[in-house]
């Protein structure tokens, strides 16, 4: 009890400064700096990384994997986790493209289907998270297991070729940059706004951080659950629709390992794996970040095969920091 | 004889609290040593440092006029020291045997390897059992078939497979059946004629009476007393136990006490409200007293909607509501400041900010997003109102002391405007001058009209604060004081008497504190 009071006018630091000093000391700064040094060293040892069309290329390379790190990092401030995306992504985007060879069918109906399906199958997860209480890492493996098998039956794995030029949305651009890196920034800042400043964006840190608590303040974390599974079905649908039309041909499998590397993402871009804590930016800025040092390595004759290695260090140290940082505010509490 | 054990000067401290201030305790072989206090004088503490969970921060333990330090548990235990806590330790899935045998089982060889020889393991269990005039116990059945009695014989079976000398026993009799509780009797006495040590901590006065050989009272951390039970009387124990004098930390108001707001009709929710009726008007303070398990959160929980009611009524301001969540008792205008304010009323990443204004997200929200002014205005102004010591409104609640993360807590309440407080434990844990503070709110709310429902352990908190005092018991209100008429004897004998008839069935208190989560 040796705090000083504060009065209340000290309450006069502008948001923005505030908001400036936080970025700059949290995980998000960290992330930029470490941005800027990568671009910095591979850029000096082989200016080539810098060229537009790299630059170019390690965004559109990072926009459907942020996306979908966008839902990823919704479901795990909310305590939970989904390891069925991977999964999800190789059937929306299938469904996706099958339905733009169809004659006749609209490019549109090919886009708008798997954002309407992905929900769909998030609620169904929601729903048995929420209301049946099953962990949430049990139920998105079945999810995933039944998926990944359905596809396969269903389609035989078939690759699927000749999709219209009209449907390649991904092969776009605008303004000089593919059109999927204006989608992880637009969906980018939208998520941010929404879970930072929204009344049902802010009821998602309260029930990772302490489901009673907001139960209590008459927050229902069912509701909560259900909408972050619903939220994370549409991030994932417009993941797999930049993921289908930017390739030339799809293969009706499950991409392996996809799921993963969404979850590193997020949980590289400060999002605790405990709950309760993270940003959508700091998991986008991370996304681009593992796709810079996996395409920076290339740049400096490094094997492609230390990406892996460099992906689990940074997951390892991000979550060591992450545990230390809250064993330390445990220990101040006991005194 | 001599002491087995002899505890001196014994002090512990906890952030905020004076756990344990110069405290003795003795024992010799052969003795039932009753512990005797109010919930929070210590006896939890106590037995915690005998058995080796907490370290004193002073004084000395010796074991057989030997100093010993113990660091963990597990070296108490191998000095003949077991404890059997109110919630029992042992393994559902496992069997009698495994269970009595876990981490010490008997060995033998298997060629060049020692495996468990749970043939061996079986046999003894048997025997032990045997020795305690347990014959009807199949040693090979999992835990998580028997009754509670069953368990703790398994419990005090396992402290014997272990060689101890002194055994602990929390409450022991707080979860069975009056059967039971007869055969836990003659196994304790068994034990005495063995030469075995018995701690013995109860709420229940006439077990003491019945089974003590000298009872040992704390009262607010310090030692009050040590008498032989030969020489001593109900009376007595009460006065040592509650004999404080009320100072003058509790500045009550005076107020006008208006018309009923809240009623309850008997409530039902089992197993812990059971027939649940009062009245809480504008402007008055209810003190609802009880010992641990008597239901006072329970019923605080019904009314909130935390555990709905299975019947009963709910009546705000005379019109019967439905309460089936909190968000709807939210709605009616009630607060609930739940007792543990760590697992139940903050979100501790959060900053101070984000915590106050949960409650009402929804109110505050301009457009789809939440109004920032208004947020940090509430912020700074219950900082203000309720003198919370933080740096800014951006503070993580993790950082702030006990006293001001409770105030963190009420202010949540607060700014949702509420017409009913119940406040459950308002002031546990927190420092003296946190406390009056709080006390000092709870006074000018109840001015300004708020119908204040205050559940606290501790006498002198409801004595100094309440219009009315409530007493529960087995989950029913049991009496009921004006101010005038309470005194802590009155209220301690209300608590605690085991008059004739008390029908709650006590089997069923395992099965509290399962509250919905989800």
């Amino acid at each position: 009890m040796t705090a000083t009071t504060v009065s209340a006018a000290r309450q006069s630091t502008p948001g923005w400064l505030k908001n400036l000093r936080m970025l700059v000391s949290g995980q998000e700064g960290a992330l930029t700096l470490s941005l800027a040094l990568l671009v910095i060293v591979v850029g000096t040892a082989n200016p080539r990384f810098l060229a537009q069309q790299n630059i170019s290329d390690i965004l559109l390379n990072s926009s459907y994997i942020a996306v979908a790190a966008i839902g990823m990092s919704a479901v795990i401030i909310s305590g939970n986790i989904d390891i069925s995306v991977g999964a999800m992504i190789g059937v929306l985007a299938t469904i996706s493209g099958q339905l733009s060879i169809v004659p006749g069918m609209p490019v549109w109906i090919s886009w708008l289907v798997p954002l309407i399906v992905g929900p769909m199958i998030g609620a169904v997860t929601g729903f048995l998270v929420a209301y049946l209480r099953i962990p949430a890492i049990v139920v998105s493996l079945g999810m995933m297991s039944i998926l990944k098998g359905g596809l396969i039956l269903a389609t035989g794995g078939v690759w699927i070729y000749n999709m219209p030029p009209a449907y390649k949305l991904a092969q776009q651009s605008f303004l000089g940059l593919p059109v999927p890196v204006y989608f992880m920034l637009v969906l980018t800042i939208l998520a941010a706004l929404w879970m930072r400043y929204s009344p049902s964006g802010r009821a998602i840190y309260a029930v990772g951080g302490n489901k009673e608590a907001a139960l209590l303040s008459g927050i229902s974390p069912r509701v909560v659950l259900m909408r972050v599974f619903m939220f994370n079905g549409l991030m994932v649908g417009i993941s797999s629709v930049l993921f289908a039309t930017q390739f030339s041909s799809i293969q009706s499998t499950v991409p392996s390992g996809l799921e993963l590397t969404i979850i590193t993402s997020a949980v590289v871009g400060g999002v605790s794996i405990l709950g309760g804590t993270g940003t959508v930016i700091g998991a986008t800025l991370a996304t681009i970040l593992l796709r810079a040092i996996g395409n920076g390595m290339i740049f400096i004759n490094v094997s492609a095969y230390w990406l892996q290695a460099v992906q689990g260090t940074l997951i390892l140290v991000t979550v060591l920091i992450d545990l230390l940082r809250r064993r330390r505010q445990a220990a101040q509490i006991r005194g | 004889m001599g002491a087995i054990l002899e505890l001196e000067n014994i002090s512990k401290q906890f952030p905020g609290v004076k756990a344990l201030d110069d405290v003795r305790f003795d024992m010799t072989a052969g003795e039932v040593h009753a512990l005797l206090g109010e919930n929070g004088a210590g006896k939890s503490t106590l037995i915690k440092i005998i058995s080796g969970v907490y370290k004193p921060d002073g004084g000395t333990i010796r074991l057989d006029g030997e100093t010993v330090l113990f660091n963990t548990p597990r070296e108490a235990q191998q000095r003949g020291i077991a404890t059997i806590y109110q919630e029992l330790s042992l393994y559902p899935e496992l069997t009698v045997a495994e269970n009595i045998f876990m981490g010490h089982a008997p060995r033998r060889k298997l060629g060049p390897i020692e495996v468990l020889d749970w043939g061996a393991a079986n046999r003894r269990a048997q025997e032990i059992l045997a020795s305690l005039n347990i014959h009807d116990l199949d040693v090979t059945r999992k835990i998580g078939t028997l009754t509670v009695g069953n368990r703790q014989r398994v419990e005090i079976a396992k402290a014997l497979s272990l060689n101890a000398r002194i055994l602990i026993m929390d409450e022991p009799t707080a979860a069975l059946t009056e059967a039971d509780v007869e055969r836990l009797f003659n196994i304790v006495r068994l034990l005495r004629e063995r030469g075995v040590g018995i701690i013995y901590i109860s709420h229940r006065l006439h077990e003491v009476f019945e089974l003590a050989d000298r009872v040992t009272v704390l009262r607010d951390g310090q030692y009050v007393g040590t008498k032989p039970v030969s020489e001593t009387s109900e009376d007595d124990l009460v006065s040592m136990m509650v004999g404080r004098t009320i100072d003058n930390l509790f500045p009550k108001l005076q107020t006008e006490v208006g018309k009923p707001v809240l009623e309850i009709r008997s409530l039902w929710r089992k197993p812990l409200t059971r027939g649940v009726s009062f009245q809480l008007r504008a402007g008055e303070i209810v003190g609802l007293a009880g010992l641990v398990g008597s239901g006072r959160s329970e019923v605080a929980q019904v009314i909130f909607g935390i555990n709905p009611a299975e019947s009963g009524e709910i009546l705000i301001d005379g019109r019967p509501v439905m309460i089936k969540h909190p968000g709807q008792a939210m709605n009616h205008g009630i607060a609930y400041v739940p007792e543990d304010r760590g697992t139940q009323g903050l979100v501790r990443q959060m900053r101070i900010r984000e915590n106050i204004s949960l409650s009402v997200l929804k109110a505050i929200r301009s457009g789809l997003f939440i109004n920032r002014k208004q947020e940090y205005s509430l912020a700074t102004g219950m900082i203000k109102q309720l003198n919370i010591r933080a740096y800014s409104t951006e503070q993580v609640v993790n950082k702030l002391s006990g006293g001001n993360q409770q105030k963190v807590v009420v202010s949540k309440w607060l700014a949702s405007k509420p017409r009913i407080l119940i406040m459950d434990e308002p002031t546990r844990g927190i420092d003296v001058g946190a406390k009056a503070e709080i006390h000092r709110l709870m006074s000018e709310l109840a001015r300004e009209g708020l119908a204040v429902l205050m559940i606290s352990s501790e006498l002198p908190e409801i004595l100094g604060m309440s219009d009315r005092i409530l007493v529960m018991r087995g989950g029913q209100v049991v009496a009921e004081f004006p101010r005038q008429e309470a005194t802590q004897e009155r209220i301690a004998a209300a608590m605690m008497s085991e008059t004739a008839g008390n029908g709650a069935p006590k089997s069923e208190t395992m099965m509290i504190g399962e509250s919905e989560t989800a």
